[in-house]
C-alpha cells in the first residue's frame, strides 16, 4: 500500500490567502445585511430625487418628517394608540389560533370542523370585509381588532394545526416505547418538535396583524399611525407621511426579530450560540 | 452449526436445543398481521427468544421483520395471535423492554444528555437521580464529554450511541433494535458490531435485532431467525457456531462465520426476483 502526503500548497500563498481573506469580510452576513439595505435606501434617495413623482420624498426627506413627527410627539401618541388594537387582536390571535391549531392537530373531528373556516378566510381578500365589519361592530375599537384578528388568525391556526401534524411519526413512537402517556408525548414531544413551525406562523401573522391594523386605521376612521399617514396625505406633507409608514415597518420588522428572538430562548436551547 | 428448516406452513415453535437452553423470555404465538387495504405482513409466525442471548430476525427486504419486532415492542397491534413477555401477554410497551430505533429518535432539541434520561424521565424519576443513570450509559457508550451537546452536533454513529444509551437507561430485560446500524456508515457499524457483542456478553440482556445484513446478523447473533418474503413466515433458524474469543476481527475470517453467511445466503437467494 502507497501513502502519499499532499502538502496543502495553497494556504501557503500570502495573496491567496489575503483574497479569501477579504472574501471572508465580503460575505460576512453583516456586510451583506448592511449592503443590502444601503442598496434599497440608496435606491429609494435616487428615486426620491429624479424625481419620480412629487408626491414621493427621498430618503433624506423622509428622516427630517420623521425627526419632525418624532420631536414633536405625535409619532409616539400615535404609537399608543396604533399599538392598543394590534396587541389585543394579536394576543387574542396567538392565544385562540394555537389553541385552535394544537386542537385540530390532535384531534382530526374538530379539524374537519373547523380548518374549513380558516383555509377560505386564508384565501379570501379579508380586506373586503372590513366595511362588514363597520357595519356590524361600528368605528371604535371592537372593529379595529376584530380586523387584526380576521387578518393574523388564519395563517397562525393553519401553521400550528401543520406543526403538529408534522411531529416525526418516530419520535412518538420513541415516546410511546418509553412508556410515555398521551399528555407526555404532548407536552415533551408534539409540542417542541412543533414550536418552530408555529413560530413561522406566529411571525406571518404578525406581519398580518400590523396590515390588518393599519388597513383598520386607513379604512375605518384614521387613528395612530393611519392617522398620521392620511393626514399628512391630505395637506401633501409627503415626507411626514412616508415618516409613519417608514416607522411602522421599522417596528414591525423589530417586532418580528424580537419574536424570534424569544422563541430561540425559550424553545430551541440547541439553537443557541 | 444447525440448522433446523420449518416446513412453509409451519406454525410450531422451533424445538429447543437439548437440555442447556435458556428459557424463552419472549413467545411469539401464531403471530398475525394484515395491513388496512389487505396486505398480509405476516402469515402465522411462532417463535421463541432465548433470555440473555441475541435473536436476530433477517429476511428480504419487506418481509416485515420490522413489524414483527414493533409487535414484541407493543408499538403496533398484531391482527391475530399473541407475544408473550416473560409470562405476560404484551398489550402494549412496557417496562420490561427497549427499543433502539432505526433513524435514532433523538429529540432534536434535548441535549444528549437529556434524550438519555427521556426514558426515566417520563417515569417520573427525579432529575438527579435519571441524570446520574444517564451519565453512567453515556459514559459507558463512550460519550462520554458529549452530554450538554445536542444531536445535530454529534455524527451518525454518535447519535446511534445514544440512541442505544437511551435504551440501555431504562434497565429493560429486552432490547430491541431495529436496523440500528443501518444509517451509521461501515467502519463505524464494524465497531458497534464488535462493541454489541461485548454489550451481550456483559449485560445479560436479551437482544433482539433486525438487519438486512448477512454478515452482521452473522457477526452479532447467537440466533438467526430466517424468514421468508411477505407474507412472511419463519424459514428456517440459525445457530451459527461461532467461537466468540478475545479478538472480535478473528470472528470474520472464521471457518464457521463464513459458512454461515454462505448457508444464509443460498437461503435466502431463492427470495430474489
Amino acid at each position: 500500500m502507497q501513502t502519499t502526503d499532499v502538502a496543502p500548497t495553497v494556504a501557503a500563498l500570502p495573496s491567496v490567502r489575503e483574497a479569501s481573506r477579504l472574501r471572508d469580510i465580503l460575505i460576512h452576513p453583516l456586510v451583506l445585511r448592511i449592503v443590502s439595505f444601503a442598496a434599497v435606501l440608496g435606491l429609494w434617495e435616487y428615486a426620491g430625487r429624479i424625481p419620480l413623482s412629487a408626491a414621493f420624498p427621498t430618503f433624506l426627506e423622509t428622516l427630517v418628517g420623521l425627526r419632525d413627527i418624532a420631536a414633536d410627539g405625535s409619532l409616539g401618541k400615535a404609537f399608543l394608540i396604533t399599538l392598543k388594537p394590534l396587541l389585543i387582536g394579536l394576543s387574542v390571535s396567538v392565544v385562540l389560533g394555537v389553541g385552535l391549531g394544537v386542537l385540530m392537530g390532535l384531534h382530526r373531528p374538530s379539524e374537519w370542523l373547523i380548518a374549513p373556516i380558516f383555509i377560505i378566510a386564508q384565501a379570501a381578500p379579508l380586506a373586503a370585509l372590513i366595511p362588514v365589519l363597520t357595519f356590524a361592530y361600528g368605528i371604535g375599537l371592537t372593529a379595529k381588532v376584530l380586523t387584526v384578528c380576521i387578518m393574523a388568525m388564519p395563517v397562525i391556526v393553519l401553521n400550528t394545526l401543520g406543526a403538529v401534524r408534522n411531529t416525526p411519526q418516530s419520535l412518538l413512537e420513541m415516546a410511546r416505547s418509553f412508556l410515555a402517556s398521551r399528555s407526555q408525548s404532548i407536552r415533551h414531544v408534539i409540542l417542541p418538535s412543533a414550536s418552530p413551525m408555529i413560530f413561522s406562523g406566529l411571525r406571518l401573522g404578525s406581519a398580518a396583524a400590523f396590515i390588518g391594523v393599519i388597513l383598520a386605521e386607513l379604512l375605518i376612521t384614521p387613528t395612530g399611525i393611519g392617522d398620521i399617514i392620511s393626514y399628512n396625505q391630505s395637506v401633501a406633507d409627503y415626507p411626514k407621511m412616508y415618516a409613519a409608514i417608514l416607522s411602522i415597518i421599522v417596528f414591525a420588522v423589530l417586532f418580528i426579530e424580537l419574536l424570534e428572538r424569544i422563541e430561540v430562548s425559550l424553545f430551541r436551547p440547541e439553537k443557541r450560540p | 452449526m444447525s440448522v433446523s428448516h420449518i416446513a412453509p406452513a409451519g406454525t410450531a415453535a422451533p424445538p429447543p436445543a437439548a437440555g442447556t437452553a435458556p428459557r424463552a423470555i419472549v413467545e411469539v404465538r401464531n403471530v398475525t398481521k394484515t395491513y388496512a387495504g389487505g396486505v398480509e405482513a405476516l402469515s402465522g409466525i411462532s417463535l421463541e427468544f432465548p433470555e440473555g442471548r441475541l435473536t436476530t430476525l433477517l429476511g428480504p427486504s419487506g418481509c416485515g421483520k420490522t413489524t414483527l419486532l414493533k409487535i414484541i415492542a407493543g408499538l403496533i397491534p398484531a391482527s391475530g395471535g399473541q407475544v408473550l413477555v416473560d409470562g405476560r401477554e404484551v398489550k402494549g410497551p412496557g417496562q420490561e423492554r427497549s427499543f433502539v430505533f432505526q433513524d435514532f429518535a433523538l429529540m432534536p432539541w434535548a441535549s444528549v444528555l437529556r434524550n438519555v434520561a427521556f426514558g426515566l424521565e417520563l417515569r417520573g424519576v427525579a432529575r438527579s437521580e435519571r441524570e446520574a443513570v444517564a451519565e453512567r450509559h453515556i459514559a459507558r457508550v463512550g460519550l462520554k464529554g458529549f452530554e450538554h451537546k445536542y444531536p445535530h452536533e454529534l455524527s451518525g454513529g454518535m447519535r446511534q450511541r445514544v440512541g442505544l444509551a437511551r435504551a440501555l437507561a431504562v434497565d429493560s430485560k429486552v432490547v430491541m433494535m431495529d436496523e440500528p446500524f443501518s444509517a451509521v456508515d461501515e467502519q463505524t457499524r464494524r465497531k458497534f458490531q464488535e462493541e454489541l457483542l461485548e454489550l451481550v456478553a456483559k449485560e445479560g440482556k436479551t437482544f433482539l435485532f433486525v438487519t438486512h445484513s448477512i454478515e452482521e446478523a452473522v457477526y452479532v447473533s447467537d440466533r438467526i431467525v430466517l424468514l421468508s418474503r411477505r407474507p412472511s413466515r419463519v424459514s428456517a433458524i440459525i445457530e451459527p457456531k461461532i467461537v466468540r474469543g478475545d479478538d472480535p476481527e478473528k470472528i470474520r475470517r472464521d471457518s464457521a462465520y463464513l459458512d454461515a453467511v454462505e448457508d444464509i445466503w443460498q437461503q435466502l437467494k431463492r427470495y430474489l426476483d
